[in-house]
């Protein structure tokens, strides 16, 4: 073992009491710094879980970002151009060729670890059912498709999405609606739309997400039927995609959006003011539970001082003996060293020992579901990386000064007072 | 025998707002095992020029020469490594490491030269207690030890890496007869028997009649004139004269 450890070991126990203590500091913030950052960020990902899984990860929309260039402008780039009376083109809606563009898509999942996308042609659209007239949107999806980017089918309380192969006049509602129209399954209801087609569908599914609005105005119905309802055959109105890393779903929108020039929306450019508050919650939520353990330094500091000035005499003879500045300074930062590393690693047993007894607890939710529900906790390595970290950065800087106040000592100085 | 150690024209002024001189130009050489005391009344500058002479102070003006190399250019580092391979110091109070044991004391300076193994190390930290009759207390803390058996175990660490020089300060002042006799014949056995170059500050003038030389000082300036006084017949049958 080298010296400085030998003697800065010999110190700490010769002072078992204050070791003790500024130990203890540390362990309980280091352990606080794991359950507080494990349970804020718990329910951080557990909120952006929800965001993720119940959105797509990237919408693609028949819109542009910005207007379309004009002929005569492409023709002559540089020249004032003035022609009157050009209406533009009268077109059909919706993603042009969009089998094509889905095929590219899909080559993309090779390279980015895997997505999945479904095509959806949504138009508005009046039900009528026994007098009652509402306005809904209704969404041509393709299920086998669908169901892969989308959680609608875990939130089908009754039929299935895939009854809407079996009967391609089916169309699945929310209970909202269910509940309006007094409606059940296997019902005929109206379908009109604005172009005045009209058409009897029937219930063949029932849906429920909690959320009101949503489970009021929606409804899904085949692609296929959709697309000749709204009189838009072969055209969608968004591509909806999921990634397996929903993180890159940024740089993948972009790489759609140069390809094929429609809008591509991701979900972190979509919620970017969510993202931001998350953001600014864990810059507080750190420097809150870091300020612990800088008040736990302070413990380390008191501890490492009185070891100093108790072994004025000490560090006089082993300078006296040829020790340098520096061998002391190192003694002292070695016990810094000590108490820092033992207390970072106690105050991980006794954090993960928090978080196990948080974990434990379970929440009845008040609103919908019954299902009790455990606090978020997540268990990341880089939380531990950041409190062991803090906990020996702070635990070094705390036996510094009183290091640096140990190698200064002058022997003579100290030899003369004793004599 | 040649000269260990030449000190020429050593002051040390220390700066305060009224500058206290004390040292004040004094020239001195040491030969290779030569055994010498300072002597002098309180406050004459005795302790102070020992410091001087074992480079943990550095003097105001003059030079001074150890083992031919002038140590006047060199920083503190430079000084501290001169004293752990060339100097042992042997101090009023023990000073030992309260929580080591009497060989881990002597083991101190021979792991931070760190020119021995470990185990030569330990074998020569048993040597050295041994010589010194400590072979049964080695083990023991310095609280759990006398007076006498501490200040043996002081010099068996100064002895620790070999050095040219010893310096002693006032070593005896704090123990009582028996012992300081012990300490003392420890000391003039260093010199006259292991060639070692002993320097000690003492008001003992039964300590001084056993060295080789006796220099005094009054405020800071050699005493030319200065002798030893007469030692009382009951002290006297405990030294050994020459």
């Amino acid at each position: 073992m080298p010296l400085s450890l030998h003697i800065a070991i010999t110190h700490l126990l010769a002072r078992k009491r204050q070791t003790l203590v500024s130990l203890s500091g540390i362990v309980l913030g280091t352990a606080f710094f794991l359950a507080v950052s494990s349970l804020m960020r718990g329910s951080e990902l557990d909120f952006i879980k929800r965001l993720v899984d119940n959105s797509p990860h990237i919408t693609v929309s028949d819109e542009y970002r910005s207007a379309d260039v004009q002929p005569a402008t492409l023709q002559w780039p540089d020249a004032a151009i003035n022609i009157r009376n050009v209406k533009p083109q009268t077109e059909v809606r919706g993603i042009r060729g969009y089998q094509q563009k889905l095929d590219f898509i899909e080559s993309l999942s090779q390279s980015i670890g895997g997505l999945r996308v479904a095509p959806a042609l949504t138009g508005s659209v009046v039900l009528t059912f026994a007098g009652r007239i509402e306005a809904v949107s209704l969404t041509g999806i393709i299920p086998a498709s669908m169901r892969q980017v989308s959680t609608i089918e875990d939130k089908i309380i009754a039929g299935s999405l895939e009854a809407l192969n079996a009967n391609p006049n089916g169309i699945i509602v929310g209970q909202g609606l269910v509940d309006k129209f007094k409606l059940a399954m296997g019902r005929n209801i109206t379908v009109a739309t604005a172009d005045g087609v009209v058409r009897v569908m029937k219930i063949v599914g029932i849906f429920r997400t909690g959320n009101a609005a949503y489970d009021e105005t929606q409804t899904y119905a085949l692609l296929k039927r959709v697309q000749t309802l709204l009189e838009r055959p072969n055209r969608v109105n968004r591509f909806v995609i999921k990634l397996n890393d929903p993180y890159r779903a940024r740089d993948v929108a972009g790489v759609i959006e140069k390809r094929i020039g429609y809008k591509s929306l991701s979900w972190l450019e979509a919620s970017e003011d969510i993202m931001n508050v998350l953001f600014i919650r864990n810059i507080i939520m750190y420097s809150v539970v870091t300020a612990i353990l800088v008040v736990a330094s302070f413990g380390i500091y008191n501890t490492i001082s009185t070891i100093v000035m108790e072994k004025h005499r000490d560090i006089a003879i082993m300078k006296s003996m040829g020790f340098h500045a520096r061998d002391i300074r190192r003694i002292f930062l070695n016990e810094g060293l000590i108490v820092g590393l033992i207390g970072s690693l106690l105050g991980v047993v006794v954090g993960l020992g928090l978080m196990w007894a948080l974990g434990q607890i379970t929440i009845k939710s008040p609103f919908v579901s019954n299902e009790p529900v455990h606090l978020p906790l997540y268990y990341g390595t880089e939380q531990f990386a950041i409190a062991v970290g803090f906990a020996m950065l702070s635990s070094i800087a705390a036996s510094y000064l009183p290091a640096r106040k140990g190698g200064r000592v002058h022997p003579v100085d100290i030899l003369r007072g004793a004599a | 025998m040649s000269v260990l150690l030449q000190a020429q024209h050593l002051t040390r002024i220390l700066p305060a707002t009224i500058p206290v001189t004390l040292v004040n130009d004094i020239s001195l050489d040491v030969q290779r095992g030569e055994f010498i005391a300072i002597m002098g009344p309180s406050g004459s500058g005795k302790s102070s020029l020992l410091y001087l002479l074992g480079l943990l102070d550095a003097p105001t003006s003059g030079q001074l020469l150890l083992d031919g190399e002038d140590t006047s250019g060199l920083d503190e580092e430079a000084l501290a490594d001169t004293r752990l391979a060339k100097l042992g110091f042997v101090f009023q109070f023990h000073f030992l490491l309260a929580e080591f044991s009497a060989l881990d004391n002597v083991k101190l300076p021979m792991i931070r030269l760190g020119k021995l193994t470990s185990s030569q190390i330990d074998k020569r930290a048993q040597q050295l207690l041994s010589d010194l009759g400590l072979a049964e207390h080695m083990h023991k803390r310095p609280d759990q030890m006398s007076g006498g058996q501490r200040q043996r175990v002081a010099i068996a660490r100064a002895l620790a890496n070999d050095p040219l020089l010893i310096l002693a300060d006032e070593p005896t002042g704090n123990l009582d007869t028996a012992s300081a006799a012990t300490v003392r014949q420890i000391l003039r056995d260093l010199a006259s028997q292991q060639g070692k170059t002993v320097i000690t500050v003492t008001h003992d003038p039964v300590f001084a009649s056993a060295t080789d030389r006796r220099i005094a000082l009054v405020d800071g300036r050699l005493d030319p004139d200065w002798e030893l006084p007469a030692i009382s017949i009951h002290d006297s049958t405990t030294h050994k004269t020459e």
